[in-house]
């Protein structure tokens, strides 16, 4: 593919003032691509004329792995397909396995799930805002998104011993239930964070600058999106409803009231107020799971060994922090999936990228980059 | 009373006696001078370590961080630390690379900026020359480094490098007009080019020129942060566009000279706004005049150069495109505008009067 | 006054001799150097271009875009405009009025033809 492209490229010829074209590598170790995705970019001076990203510098092939465990198992490499937010992997796969397997987890663990995976929106949205600061030169917000997202995770940390991959969601409920003062805690920083949005709303929404930068960049519009398979927050940034959290309510996301976050630019300033205001409806989900969470079981009784049933397959997709993130199990009657194929918005993002930088700059790649909120591993997988 | 002055006569008095015992009299003119620049160099080491000390206190404290605490009292020795790491690093550089432009950038990065030091007045006759074109020479001196910085980009031959030069190029040549029509209004007033003479004007009028004169203050500190390729207009080595810029392929002490020339931009920057705007070496109020002028000076370059870094760790960075449409639709009617009108007052102020 | 430059001069000289006392200073201490740690390495890798750890495709040597020298274009008439502006600026108090009329047809033609950079997208970052 990269072959393929440096052939075309022409040494500026036809005319005697004609600029060569430029084709730098951006990545793979490259400051700004939130891991290692590389871009080969063709540029004209400073325009861009094409950005073609190459993948597979952080491929783990763990969709092959899962083909080898059992389904428990697989729980454990769900995490590191988002590390970001593994939490909503965790919840992916094993509401997956469940509906394959036709089991449910009892309500306690569905409200549990429910906190912890708004509590995770709230920390990837978070490290995304500073991420994305940071592309655009402002080092500082950065700085504050990770200093509210350390509050999150140690309130992971104290249910689950963990603060990066979890494991913590488990096919048929949760690992291990919350500690007593988990709720007051999770309250108190509810309390706290909620004030901090108009903060950082602050500082960057109506920076001149920051608008400079963001306003009428990058432009998805609705028939772009729809063709290209964006999903999540970067779609409903175009005015596009696409919250399956509403459309193909899961676990008691239709118990609670929550907004669907919707703008109509579909610039990068859009996607960014659409996850500003996501951040405002996750503190309003969790603290209705708070007070709907009633003492019960957290696991439901599983057989020794699970196995799907024969010539069985299922897509589950929940809306997870970077959008539709869907799970696609096939069941061959043994207990380990026969097939298991992971839907992540960060893939089908990636890929418009070439269509909205066309013509603009070389900045603008990264901001971009940074407002469609991919993440590499869930690229690569 | 300590003052300034006092401080030259005794030392270039001490410089005297120790000339005449080592029977060097003779070449009195020659070692002045030289002594000027070794204590010059020493002053600029040492403060431009304070200012990244400083420049690392300021960010930590605006992203609610310690910052730099293990290294000396508070950190400050922390600079100093680095600055050892990077003398004892290996300089690696491309084999692909044009050898002798790459070997001048960073000297001409770090003295094309040492020299604009020569008129910097830090207290009343406390300056090592005061040229009577000071600024002019400041000016003319500082935008050297649009040279080193060109060829670095240019000779690294890696491709982040060409293009944070080519940009830095664009960016500092845009960015020299402001800066130089800003403080033309300044020259109208004072009719003097040295910097002495400004900040005696100062005196007798009793008012410093930021007050009269806000607007070309305001524009002076915008090109100048953009002329010393400081954050919101640091594209030349925007690291998340270009890791880094145009000093990409330097290493170890070379990469060190361009930090150094980068900081003491800033410095001379900082303190040409301080002596033309807020009044050099001159104390708020009279009553304040027991505190030495220097230390005055050096207050007022580090306020300046704290609003800087605030800048730095406040906005996002520019696209080139709207920098370049900030510098000429915006900055440059602004100040030709403020010539004119300064002319007009002036002028009809002189006729009433 | 003359005599003033001499610092200029010898700033210069020293400045020079300091960079190149540091540069003997890292040389001296580095890996590899005269007094530093002495190691073995691949260097073809170590020299290469960076370039974000693949290898480069082609020269950066090329012909860049216009859109750069357009502006080293429009800095020269500008900064030509300062070279008047200054001495005009020292002595604008003796020239009064008609010295000021003067120059705000100067810098009235100098306008224009920002206008019409401006009007034609010089200006325009393409």
């Amino acid at each position: 593919m990269t072959d393929l492209l440096l052939s075309q490229i022409k040494p500026g010829g036809e005319s005697p003032f004609g600029t060569d074209e430029y084709v730098v590598n951006m990545g793979p170790q490259h400051p700004a691509t939130h891991g290692v995705l590389r871009l080969v970019v063709k540029l004209d001076g400073e325009t861009v004329k094409e950005t073609m990203p190459v993948l597979g510098y952080l491929h783990r092939s763990i969709e092959k792995i899962c083909e080898n465990r059992t389904y428990p198992q697989c729980i454990t490499y769900t995490d590191r397909v988002d590390y970001v937010s593994a939490m909503s992997v965790n919840l992916a796969f094993a509401l997956a396995t469940e509906r394959l397997m036709g089991l449910e987890a009892p309500p306690r663990a569905q409200w549990l799930r429910m906190i912890f995976v708004e509590l995770q929106r709230l920390a990837s949205h978070l490290l995304w805002m500073g991420a994305f600061a940071g592309d655009i030169g402002a080092l500082t917000p950065f700085l504050y998104g990770l200093r509210e997202r350390e509050r999150i995770l140690d309130l992971f940390e104290m249910t689950c011993g963990q603060r990066l991959t979890y494991n913590y969601i488990r096919i048929g409920g949760v690992m291990i239930d919350i500690l007593p003062e988990f709720v007051p805690k999770c309250r108190a920083f509810l309390d706290y964070f909620e004030p901090k949005i108009p903060e950082y709303e602050e500082l960057l929404t109506y920076n001149p600058i920051f608008l400079e930068r963001t306003k009428g960049v990058g432009v998805i519009t609705p028939e772009v999106g729809i063709n290209c398979g964006v999903c999540g927050p970067s779609l409903r940034g175009s005015g596009i409803s696409c919250d399956v959290r509403k459309q193909q309510p899961y676990l008691f996301y239709n118990q609670v009231k929550f907004n669907e976050c919707l703008e109509n630019d579909g610039d990068c300033w859009a996607r960014y107020k659409v996850r500003m205001n996501e951040m405002r409806e996750s503190v309003s989900i969790v603290r209705q799971c708070l007070d709907r969470l009633e003492p019960g079981p957290i696991e439901t009784k599983l057989p020794p060994i699970l196995k799907a049933p024969p010539a069985s397959e299922i897509y589950s997709r929940i809306e997870s922090s970077r959008g539709e993130m869907g799970i696609y199990l096939v069941g061959d009657g043994t207990p380990k999936p026969y097939k298991a194929k992971f839907r992540c918005a960060s893939f089908s993002n990636t890929f418009v990228l070439d269509q909205l930088t066309r013509g603009w700059k070389v900045a603008d790649i990264m901001a971009v980059l940074g407002s469609l909120d991919m993440i590499v591993p869930e690229v690569d997988r | 009373m300590i003052s300034g002055e006092k401080i030259v006569q005794l030392v270039s008095g001490l410089l005297q006696q120790v000339y005449a015992l080592l029977g060097l009299s003779a070449y009195a003119g020659i070692l002045d001078r030289v002594v000027c620049a070794v204590v010059m160099f020493g002053f600029v080491a040492v403060f431009v370590m304070f200012l990244v000390w400083m420049e690392r206190k300021v960010s930590a404290h605006m992203q609610s961080r310690i910052g730099p605490n293990r290294v000396g009292p508070l950190g400050l020795l922390q600079t100093l630390a680095d600055a050892i790491k990077l003398t004892t690093k290996e300089d690696v550089h491309p084999v692909k690379r044009d050898k002798i432009p790459y070997f001048i950038a960073p000297i001409l990065a770090f003295v094309a900026t040492f020299m604009g030091m020569v008129v910097v007045p830090f207290d009343n006759k406390m300056v090592v020359a005061d040229l009577n074109i000071g600024i002019l020479y400041i000016i003319a001196i500082t935008s050297f480094t649009v040279i080193a910085i060109l060829s670095a980009g240019w000779s690294s031959n890696n491709k982040y490098s060409l293009l944070g030069g080519f940009r830095s190029a664009a960016q500092i040549v845009s960015y020299e007009v402001p800066l130089v029509l800003s403080l033309v209004p300044v020259i109208m007033i004072t009719g003097k080019l040295n910097f002495s003479g400004i900040v005696q004007y100062q005196q007798q009028a009793g008012y410093w020129f930021v007050f009269p004169q806000f607007v070309a203050f305001v524009t002076f500190i915008a090109s100048a942060t953009a002329e010393a390729n400081r954050a919101p207009f640091d594209i030349p080595e925007a690291e998340s566009e270009l890791t880094g810029g145009f000093h990409t392929e330097y290493s170890g002490v070379k990469f060190a000279m361009f930090f150094l020339g980068e900081y003491v931009a800033v410095v001379v920057s900082s303190a040409v706004a301080a002596t033309v705007f807020l009044g050099g070496w001159l104390p708020p109020f009279p009553f304040l005049g027991f505190i030495p002028g220097f230390l005055w000076f050096m207050l007022k370059v580090l306020l300046v150069i704290y609003l800087i870094m605030a800048f730095r760790w406040t906005f996002p960075r520019l696209r080139v495109d709207q920098l370049m449409d900030f510098g000429w639709k915006v900055l440059i009617p602004i100040t030709v505008l403020n010539i004119l009108v300064t002319g007009f007052v002036v002028l009809l102020a002189g006729k009433g009067a | 006054m003359l005599e003033q430059y001499g610092y200029v001069l010898v700033f210069l000289l020293a400045g020079i001799f300091f960079i190149l006392m540091a540069f003997l200073t890292g040389w001296l201490l580095s890996p590899n150097g005269l007094l530093g740690v002495k190691y073995k390495y691949k260097k073809e890798v170590m020299v290469d271009t960076y370039e974000c750890g693949v290898e480069t495709y082609g020269t950066s040597w090329i012909r860049f875009n216009v859109s750069f020298y357009l502006y080293a274009l429009l800095f020269v008439i500008f900064d030509i405009e300062t070279v008047f502006l200054y001495p005009w600026a020292v002595s604008f108090k003796q020239l009064g009025m008609p010295g000021f009329l003067e120059m705000i047809v100067f810098i009235a033609i100098l306008l224009v033809g920002l206008a019409y950079a401006w009007k034609k997208e010089a200006l325009k970052w393409e």
